[in-house]
């Protein structure tokens, strides 16, 4: 008996330590299973709803989504997004690139520049915001000092004009982010064989040819990086909207992350709130799925 | 994630240029070169020196166009009244309080995530069990998700848990969203840590956590820094989960400045938001200058802010 | 039954077959050596007997104890690994305690345990220091010291020296040898160097493709090979091995083997009889030490034969000299004194012992003869 109440307690005892590693991990993969997962299978159900300033089941189709795609509002946040998704990712790479380069040339002081290029990054997009926002305002900022200075016809006032104010947040943005860049783009060209370019050197590349022909196109992994990094950005971008232009004038900057929280919590319109967020869901998905996809195979 | 680290950025500074630089003499293009990087720093250190000239002045100076002079009257008016007199949402409370709310919800938030990943990073990379990678790509994707698509149900669930509206609600959502990222860094780092020295500590009769306390822990300084900058940059930055599961009183600093700037009742006191700003910027620039290395690499081998 | 028992265990990784059936049993006392290429399943036995992957069938048992299930703690095995797996930030004392401290090991007792060791490895002015300060063959003494301190039934070495440098290699296999002279524990140690393997076990066991090839001493892996691959793999300069035919001289099997003039010559295996296989090709295995120069041939022998044969080139190597000719239509290394006036392109004599030679079939690689 003694013995076999031993055996079996033992094999209890290690079954547990068999298990611990999955059970340490488990509260993890539980919250992200719910908070993750069974959050967006919620708001995909939501938005096949008919959900108003709570949620309701009451099942209605596509309507919400026939709904959203009539909403001005809608159209107008696709718009911006795509022109200034556009814009955000083209500068930052060109802007990002083109210092990566320039530091790259043994420049004195590289790091504390390096330092000066990047903080725009720690800091909060409220902040970004508020600092631009002013800076940007007619009343007291550019305009005002060139108007000072004696430039009495100068005019900036893209912030208050509908049809520019999408503009001044990809100022905004490219300020914040554009550093950043820098550094993947500098992380890249660092990581080029030297050689390589002493050999290109002694082959007779001219500087443009070296960095046309051998460096950029080696540069191909921190621009497929930019590229997801900077994209799923603008498509998530919220906060520096709201700070810099609060979606206005009107809803000239409307974006679909601001236009899913004013019809969600403030029109009371949660069912078209949730198929807009399920939208912005299937965009960033399409980039990122295969990225990662693509990143965990090769580790491997 | 993929991204070389960012000690290649910060190890090789002497590096093969192609422009062969001759030594003597004054050599233009690179003249120019400098000419260039001096004007873009101006341009990334503008809106910086804007807010904090604008914040020692009186409000007259600023409406008067004189937003790019020193100030003529040095205050530290401004300073005061946001962090303790100004008008934020309903109250003349200042951001006092609200920066008290970040650095209760920050600090929580920060130290259990962390945790959490350490153990997950250890999990995933010393105890391998089939479908491990999946696991930790269905967790990293987590981080990438538009949180708009989970802004609905978590308000429900915060209140189904009782503490919506509150800090500890912010801390719990943070978390949750957080674990992700640090679980990567972990994940990642712990991969180049030798499987041989968790097989000797097998046999020498260690168990699953003093494996992990004795062995892998004292070697995790570094990554732990970086998880610990990244999360507490995000976090502190956070606007949108502030924003939807905040109360008046359990609001973090971000939202209680954008009430502040954005208010539309009484005077606009520039002054007064460019002073609010940099408070808010104070905590995370501060980790930036202090430890920017470490903030960099996060960056690179996070490759996303959320 | 032997001291430490591998009874038919085999280790698949999912549907690949990693280590077929093997049966080994080792005496206490003994050194046993697993010794093959990369992926030759050595390895992964040797993590079956630490208890760190588990056995896919069979059993191991260690001193009468069956191992299923028993976690590697628990096997009272001590183990040194390749990277040596010292932990970073512990000084030397501690690594060498913290296995003791594990298993509630009083401090006192400890104390005097790593003294004791410390003073046997001579790294006693080592305890305070980081491994990170510590040289390679330092570091190799500190691993062994931790292993020391467990008075384990069985020392298991997994690459022990593939991280030194050449010279430290030969002074740590010393060291290694008198250890096991001093101790007497028995040892089980996988290396992929043939020559360690010769020089320390007491009995090796050469592996190949999951299979264990041959299992004997030393003398009788080298002398007896029991197929190609074993011929092949153990001994430097490696075994000649080139083509030749089986006939008749005098009623006993002989090997005939063509010459680079197109000659051809015929050389009796020693003491056979009448085999009926003439005619059979075999590849025909003799080690450069039984290829000499005449005056240097094995007095003892019996079936020396002289054949001559051009010298392509010559490889002095101090105390000898490599000689490459051809057989067979390969390239065949002998081993002269280094005395010997030979210069390449020129006709020498070449005396083979036949008493060393060896036949395989060169289809299926088994010894015929």
């Amino acid at each position: 008996m003694a013995i076999s109440d031993t055996v079996r307690h033992r094999g209890a005892a290690d079954r547990l330590r068999d298990l611990l590693p999955k059970l340490v991990l488990s509260p993890s993969v539980a919250l992200v299973g719910i908070f993750v997962y069974g959050f967006i299978l919620f708001t995909l159900y939501l938005s096949f709803t008919d959900s108003r300033i709570l949620p309701s089941f009451g099942w209605v189709g596509w309507q919400n989504y026939g709904f959203l795609f009539r909403i001005r509002a809608w159209d107008t946040a696709l718009t911006n997004l795509v022109i200034f998704g556009t814009l955000y990712i083209v500068i930052c790479c060109l802007l990002g690139l083109l210092l990566a380069i320039f530091l790259d040339q043994r420049i004195r002081a590289e790091g504390f520049i390096r330092t000066i290029y990047l903080y725009p990054m720690a800091l909060s997009f409220i902040v970004t915001g508020v600092a631009w926002k002013w800076f940007l305002d007619p009343g007291i900022g550019v305009e005002a000092v060139v108007r000072g200075w004696g430039f009495e016809s100068f005019t900036f006032d893209w912030i208050k004009d509908s049809d520019m104010a999408i503009y001044t947040i990809v100022i905004a943005a490219v300020w914040q982010t554009s550093g950043f860049v820098m550094a993947m783009f500098l992380a890249g060209l660092r990581g080029i064989d030297s050689e390589m370019l002493r050999a290109a050197e002694i082959d007779g590349a001219s500087t443009m040819a070296l960095y046309r022909r051998i460096v950029i196109p080696q540069l191909r992994p921190a621009f497929m990086s930019a590229f997801v990094v900077l994209a799923h950005m603008a498509i998530k971008s919220y906060d520096l909207v709201i700070a810099l232009t609060n979606g206005g004038p009107g809803t000239a900057t409307e974006v679909p992350a601001t236009f899913m929280y004013s019809y969600t919590f403030t029109r009371n319109q949660m069912g078209i709130g949730a198929s807009s967020a399920v939208i912005m869901m299937l965009t960033i998905a399409a980039i990122i799925v295969p990225y990662l996809w693509s990143e965990l195979r090769e580790k491997k | 994630m993929p991204a070389p680290t960012a000690n290649a950025v910060t190890a090789r500074t002497g590096e093969p240029s192609a422009t062969g630089a001759t030594r003597a003499g004054i050599h233009w293009p690179r003249v120019a070169l400098y000419v260039i990087l001096g004007l873009f720093c101006i341009y990334y250190l503008l809106p910086l020196y804007v807010m904090l000239v604008n914040s020692l002045k009186p409000l007259s100076e600023i409406t008067a166009g004189g937003m790019m002079a020193l100030p003529g009257e040095w205050t530290i008016a401004p300073w005061q009244s946001a962090w303790s007199t100004a008008q934020v949402g309903v109250e003349a409370t200042g951001l006092r309080p609200y920066f008290i709310n970040s650095l209760l919800m920050v600090v929580p938030a920060v130290a259990i995530t962390t945790v959490i990943g350490a153990l997950n990073g250890y999990v995933l990379t010393k105890w391998r069990f089939r479908g491990a990678t999946l696991v930790f790509g269905l967790l990293l994707f987590g981080c990438f998700i538009p949180f708009q698509m989970v802004l609905i149900p978590m308000a429900r669930m915060l209140g189904l848990m009782g503490i919506a509206g509150t800090v500890t609600g912010l801390v719990f959502v943070h978390m949750v969203y957080g674990i992700g990222f640090s679980t990567l860094y972990f994940r990642n780092y712990y991969a180049a840590f030798p499987d041989e020295l968790v097989r000797a500590a097998q046999i020498d009769g260690a168990g699953f956590f003093t494996i992990f306390w004795r062995i892998l822990l004292p070697s995790s300084g570094p990554i732990a820094v970086v998880c610990i900058i990244w999360l507490f940059t995000n976090i502190w930055n956070d606007f949108l989960f502030g924003a939807s599961f905040s109360d008046f009183d359990s609001q973090p600093m971000t939202v209680a400045l954008n009430n502040l700037v954005q208010s539309s009742t009484g005077v606009k006191e520039y002054n007064v938001h460019f002073a609010g700003a940099i408070m808010a910027a104070l905590p995370t620039l501060f980790v930036y200058i202090v430890a920017g290395r470490y903030f960099v690499r996060g960056l690179m081998s996070g490759s996303v802010k959320g | 039954m032997g001291f430490l028992d591998i009874d038919r265990v085999t280790k698949s990784f999912g549907g690949l077959k990693v280590l077929h059936e093997t049966d080994i049993s080792v005496e206490e006392g003994e050194f046993l050596v697993l010794v093959g290429p990369s992926g030759c399943g050595k390895s992964t036995l040797l993590n079956m007997i630490a208890g760190l992957e588990e056995v896919s069938s069979g059993q191991i048992v260690i001193n009468g104890r069956s191992m299923n299930g028993v976690k590697p703690a628990d096997r009272n095995i001590a183990m040194v690994f390749q990277s040596y797996a010292l932990y970073p930030n512990m000084t030397v004392r501690g690594n060498i305690s913290f296995g003791m401290e594990m298993h509630g090991i009083p401090k006192k007792e400890r104390e005097k345990k790593i003294a004791e060791v410390a003073e046997l490895l001579q790294i006693s002015q080592l305890l305070d220091r980081k491994p990170g300060q510590l040289s390679g063959g330092q570091r190799q003494r500190v691993a062994m010291g931790r292993a020391l301190t467990r008075d384990p039934d069985v020392f298991l070495f997994d690459e022990p020296l593939s991280n030194l440098d050449a010279k430290l290699r030969v002074d740590m296999r010393t060291e290694i040898k008198k250890l096991h002279q001093k101790l007497g524990t028995t040892i089980v140690y996988v290396t992929h160097d043939q020559i360690e393997a010769l020089t320390l076990s007491t009995r090796i066991a050469v592996m190949y493709g999951g299979y264990v090839q041959q299992i004997g001493t030393p003398q009788e892996i080298y002398d007896n090979p029991a197929n190609l691959f074993v011929a092949g793999f153990m001994g430097s300069p490696s075994m000649n091995l080139f083509p030749a035919r089986i006939v008749s001289a005098n009623g006993a099997p002989a090997a005939e083997i063509s010459l680079s003039d197109g000659r051809s010559a015929v050389l009796p295996f020693a003491g056979r009889d009448g085999t009926g296989e003439e005619g059979r090709e075999i590849t025909l295995g003799i080690r450069p030490e039984a290829i000499t120069e005449p005056d240097g041939a094995d007095r003892k022998s019996r079936a020396v034969h002289v054949v001559d044969s051009r010298v392509e080139i010559t490889e002095p190597a101090g105390s000898d000299i490599f000689v490459v000719t051809q057989m067979g239509g390969k390239d065949v290394t002998a081993r002269f004194s280094a005395d010997v006036p030979v210069k390449p392109g020129e006709d020498f004599q070449f005396a083979i012992n036949m008493e060393k030679a060896v036949a395989f079939d060169p289809k299926t690689e088994a010894r015929i003869i």
